[in-house]
């Protein structure tokens, strides 16, 4: 399913609303959780899941193929922990 | 960086500002987007929202695993995982703001 499913299949379900609004429901709600990890917050939807950000300190890496010593600047990267719900449906 | 942690509640509110139905509706309709996921990915599907990520669907044979208490074995068994791959969009906006703030 591709973004462009998901706006459809809503928009299927809802003939009264239009299009652009669908679309907008969407846009809102991944821009929004985007917006909180930019932040340093989390998001947290009961039964699907959570989403973070994690701390990679900076740290010296090695190329493998020439052992050479690279330095790694330090970076924060999303998280995301399937919720209960989700997991146990999954495996039903 | 302490940072808030963003509700379901949030959300509805957050469509009820953009795009202007009642909050009832803006809640049914944060709900509903997140089922229709939900079933794709039940169904086997992944989802792959561009300019944010894709959650993939990943099945993990049985293996043995150990109770780290009492060192008995256990077997773990055949199961679906839910893993969440994010857009480099996503991480580079994350990846900006942090660093920017740290500064």
């Amino acid at each position: 399913m591709i973004k462009s499913e998901l706006i459809q299949q809503l928009a299927d379900e809802n003939p009264h609303l239009f299009q652009r609004d669908v679309e907008n429901i969407v846009n809102t709600i991944i821009d929004e959780i985007g917006d909180a990890l930019a932040e340093g917050g989390r998001a947290e939807l009961r039964g699907f899941g959570a989403f973070s950000v994690k701390n990679r300190p900076a740290r010296v890496g090695r190329n493998p193929r020439t052992g050479e010593k690279v330095e790694v600047e330090e970076k924060f990267v999303p998280q995301f922990k399937a919720g209960k719900e989700i997991r146990e449906r999954l495996n039903k | 960086m302490a940072g808030k942690t963003l509700t379901r509640a949030d959300l509805s509110e957050a469509v009820y500002q953009q795009v202007g139905l009642s909050r009832a509706e803006s809640s049914d309709l944060v709900e509903r987007v997140l089922d229709l996921m939900s079933d794709a990915l039940v169904a086997g599907e992944s989802v792959k929202l561009s300019s944010f990520g894709s959650f993939l669907v990943r099945s993990k044979n049985e293996r043995i695993g150990r109770n780290p208490k009492t060192g008995e074995e256990v077997p773990i068994l055949p199961r679906r995982v839910l893993v969440f791959k994010p857009s480099n969009v996503l991480k580079a906006k994350i990846n900006d703001k942090m660093l920017n703030a740290k500064k």
